[in-house]
């Protein structure tokens, strides 16, 4: 099978790679790239483990093909943070104990910050929409959306 | 001085920035130089004789590197109850027979996940289809399929717990009523599917990175099965993603990579798929109950019989305690005059039923207190005074079974009456349940035959003060880690980021049988609190001499600062302290050792967590369609550790046991899972999810640290059964059959309305004649 040339920039940086056709953005983030933080759970869409932005919007990237990300910028859960100052929506994630087993939250972290961005003050309502696609076995969601919720609110302006 | 500094105060996981930052290293994460992927090759038939395998066009394909099948495996039957030859009835990869569908008959390792993939479609494989069974009350038939050659009418464990006397117990009943119940199946739904690296070398070591909830178990059901010694193997597992129950066996990607990779000398990852995931990585085990109950007219509980036929599917599992378990929280929370469980297990030709989070006892709290219901109901009590007349409490004992020591079950009951009545009148269509429950802190019973203690712990205090607290125990999310480390900071006095955690190697960890049945709070938690207080100890013989008490045990250090009890002004720094005792020791750091088995606890558990849980549910009457609205528990789990982790538990468990009442099922046709993916299996989303609240009852549980026992399962327990007694309050009708669907609701309530219709039309029709 042929290679393609896939020009696209991850958190800020700039890749040129050859790759086959077939192979899907999680892949390539997570195997050519390295950047393990986003998740594959399903493989079907279901899931949303595997979020990241693409150009802004939320994308489940088992569902994009890689060559889709040509010219485009892709925002994975790594690059939420500034070095060590984590995001407003990473704090306030650890105070609420967002988390548990940590395997859904890269797809998490990074839905809710699409949410954000869209709509900075959504209603408990609208955060509970915009984190439906996401699963979590563990919290029972409450958690998350009180982190949503917090941020919203502007509790994690100040810098971290 | 403050009693606690470090527990109770909430804290943020100390993995939490590691997971929220994407850095948390999972085993599906791992990419080791020269690596290969593998695939396992499932059987489509439930039932079937292997007649031959063909693996040679597989092989030939490039890129592949090997092909297993049963033939290359030592041909053990494995199995977790290791204590019983006939329960250790698992090959793993199927030599000559495979019984359900999904097991696995061969595997390949190639170049990459394609190869293998396609290399899997190469292999033939030779069926003759046998007749197979899937109900367990047709497989306990005479003439039935047998599934097993050891097992007559597929009858793989039976259990039985008695007390009192059950048939005078009932001569003295005001009121007896008898239900049957149909409990159904749960898929854990782990967001990291089960998943191993295995790499052999020529030295003769093995190692494996797996999500698991037990490396230990997973190091010694290796070496039992590849005759290995258990020291020549080593299991890593940093991060679990998940394991709610399914990852403390041995599986089909930590056997078939290690298979492969003792072939080849080179490491081997296997990830299963989801619908893999969903349909050979064991399940809930659906039952069949039968249920007679006696009581007096003012509510007492006199006598209860229970009947229980547990579908098995095709291999022991974990099954066996889940059988055990279920009849054991029957009667739980309640003090009965006299019960008599009967339950049977039996094999059917389905993916196996195992342990999955609360272990049998969410099926026994949903009949249970269903029941309840229907009984105060029928009798005119309220539902929560029928509870609290038969509530346990501190010192009962279950005769012949175990010992409550501490119990906030009757605090639990009067927040949640508090709570029921402050919701004043409800909406039309709308109903509170409330369902009680118990659980266990961790089990009694070796069935796994460990020689170990049933958790141990190491701590070592630096010449920095800093602390090296090593643990066997698993965080699969749960939280152990924390609570562990806090218990570790609180007894050692010094704070909660000086605690350096070692854990998921078994090379450099003490062993702990793993995190399952809400064990590691209390077994784990009171090893390293032990170990924490000989470390103690040693900074305080040297602390002594420089401070001049009358005994030793006059001092102890809180927050960094050793000083007298009686006077906590005089003391010293803890870290002159440390340096003074390595100094002492001749250089050598201060190790302190703690270890953790029951003993003379009775059969099930050290400790017993309560609680009392209170749903809110509208009904639909004309979709049938459950919304949750609002979910509220009062819960005793002790001494809570860590607040913000407890919070956690018991939300998520909520949540899980809420879509294992009304949303989640595996619906079968001839042994094959109809929906094994994560659009048809509906886990709950988050809009789904109602507002929750948790109280806290706190009490003083003597055998756990601190006064702590577990929070991580019970709270799957009562949710089902609240739920379906919040439909029962809102509509008048009971669903015994899980998952409570809309579809059945529905045709619960048409089917009343046709029956009153029917009624009406007979009477005008009778009076038309008349």
């Amino acid at each position: 099978m042929a290679k393609y040339l896939l020009c696209f920039t991850v958190n800020g940086e700039y890749h040129e790679l050859y790759i086959k056709p077939k192979r899907l953005l999680v892949e390539v983030l997570r195997d050519d790239l390295g950047l393990t933080g986003t998740k594959r759970a399903c493989n079907t869409g279901a899931c949303a483990a595997c979020t990241v932005l693409l150009n802004g919007a939320s994308v489940k990237s088992c569902s994009v093909l890689a060559l889709q990300a040509d010219g485009a910028e892709i925002l994975t859960v790594e690059g939420l943070a500034d070095g060590a100052r984590l995001s407003p929506l990473q704090r306030s994630f650890l105070d609420h104990g967002a988390y548990q087993c940590g395997f859904c939250t890269p797809g998490m972290l990074v839905s809710a910050q699409a949410l954000l961005d869209e709509n900075p003050k959504p209603t408990r309502e609208e955060i509970r929409e915009g984190i439906q696609g996401n699963i979590c076995r563990c919290t029972g969601y409450n958690s998350i959306i009180r982190a949503v919720e917090a941020v919203a609110k502007g509790k994690y302006k100040e810098k971290g | 001085m403050k009693k606690y500094t470090v527990i109770n105060t909430p804290v943020h996981n100390i993995d939490g920035i590691a997971k929220v930052t994407g850095q948390a290293g999972y085993t599906f994460d791992i990419k080791l130089p020269h690596m290969l992927y593998g695939k396992i090759l499932r059987s489509p038939y439930a039932h079937a004789k292997i007649l031959k395998i063909n693996t040679r066009k597989a092989k030939r394909l490039i890129g592949v590197k090997a092909v297993v099948t049963g033939k290359d495996t030592l041909g053990i039957k494995q199995g977790i109850w290791r204590r019983y030859k006939e329960l250790c009835d698992e090959e793993i990869l199927a030599r000559s027979k495979v019984r359900y569908i999904g097991e696995p008959v061969a595997a390949v390792a190639a170049v990459d996940e394609d190869t293998a993939e396609e290399a899997q479609d190469l292999i033939e494989v030779e069926y003759e289809s046998l007749p197979a069974v899937f109900d367990p009350l047709e497989a306990i038939k005479e003439g039935a399929p047998q599934i097993h050659e050891h097992a007559e009418q597929n009858i793989n464990v039976t259990r039985h717990i008695e007390w009192g006397d059950v048939e005078e117990g009932f001569k003295k009943a005001d009121y007896i009523r008898e239900d049957r119940f149909r409990v159904s199946s749960q898929a854990h739904v782990c967001m990291e599917t089960h998943n191993a690296v295995a790499s052999y070398t020529p030295e003769g070591k093995l190692t494996v990175w797996t999500s698991t909830q037990s490396h230990y178990y997973i190091k010694v059901l290796l070496a039992d099965i590849l005759g290995l010694k258990e020291n020549d193997i080593r299991v890593i597992s940093r991060y679990t993603g998940g394991g709610f129950g399914s990852k403390f066996e041995l599986d089909s990607a930590q056997f078939c990579s290690a298979l492969l990779s003792m072939k080849l000398c080179r490491p081997v990852k296997i990830v299963l798929m989801r619908d893999e995931e969903f349909m050979a990585t064991k399940r809930r085990t659906p039952m069949f109950y039968y249920l007679r109950t006696g009581v007096k007219k003012d509510g007492k509980f006199l006598a209860k019989e229970a009947r229980v036929y547990t579908e098995g599917g095709a291999y022991t599992a974990m099954g066996a305690t889940a059988l055990y378990l279920t009849g054991f929280f029957q009667a739980f929370p309640y003090v009965w005059q006299s019960y008599r469980y009967d339950g049977y297990r039996v094999y059917t030709n389905t993916e196996p039923s195992s342990a999955m989070r609360g272990f049998g006892a969410p099926q026994a709290t949903f009949t249970a207190e269903t029941q309840i219901d229907l009984i105060a109901s029928d009798l005119g009590i309220d539902p929560i005074e029928i509870r609290r007349k038969n509530a346990m409490y501190p010192g009962y004992e279950v005769p012949g079974q175990a010992r409550i020591q501490s119990c906030g079950l009757s605090q639990c009951l009067d927040k949640i009456e508090e709570w029921v009545k402050s919701r004043g009148k409800l909406p039309l269509h709308r109903g509170i349940g409330v369902a009680a429950y118990g659980f266990m802190s961790g089990g009694i019973f070796n069935w796994f035959d460990t020689p170990y203690a049933f958790s141990s712990a190491l701590v070592q205090v630096n010449i920095d003060g800093k602390v090296d607290l090593y643990v066997g125990s698993q965080d699969m999310g749960q939280g152990s880690n924390t609570t562990l480390s806090m218990i570790c900071a609180e007894e050692l006095g010094v704070r909660l980021e000086d605690i350096r955690l070692h854990m998921g190697d078994t090379d450099t960890c003490p062993v702990d049988l793993g995190a399952w049945g809400s064990r590691e709070t209390l077994m784990q938690g009171n090893a390293v609190k032990m170990a924490a207080a000989d470390a103690k100890r040693q900074i305080l013989e040297f602390s002594a001499a420089k401070l001049g008490p009358n005994i030793v045990y006059d001092l102890d250090i809180k927050d960094r600062w050793v000083h007298l009890m009686a006077r906590p002004e005089r003391g010293l720094s803890y870290y002159d302290a440390v340096k003074e005792t390595i100094r002492g020791k001749d250089g050598q750091p201060i190790v302190g050792r703690g270890h953790y088995t029951p003993h003379r606890k009775g059969m099930i558990s050290p400790a017993y967590s309560f609680g009392v849980q209170a749903v809110e549910a509208d009904v639909d009457p004309e979709t049938g369609k459950i919304t949750l609205k609002n979910c509220v528990t009062a819960h005793d789990c002790g001494q809570v550790i860590n607040p913000l982790g407890v919070e956690g538990q018991l939300e998520g468990a909520m949540a899980m046991a809420a879509g294992y009442g009304f949303t989640e099922d595996l619906p079968m046709d001839e042994g094959k899972i109809l929906n094994p993916n994560l659009v048809d299996y509906k886990v709950l989303r988050a809009t789904e999810m109602p507002e929750t609240k948790v109280v806290e009852v706190e009490t003083y549980e003597p055998e756990g640290p601190f006064g702590a026992k577990e929070a991580g399962e019970g709270l799957t327990n009562p949710t089902a059964g609240a739920l379906s007694n919040a439909i029962y309050h809102a509509t008048g009708i009971s669903i015994k059959n899980l998952p409570i669907t809309a579809e059945k609701v529905h045709d619960a309530i048409r089917d009343r309305e046709r029956k009153k219709k029917a009624k009406k039309t007979d009477r005008v029709q009778r009076t038309k004649q008349k």
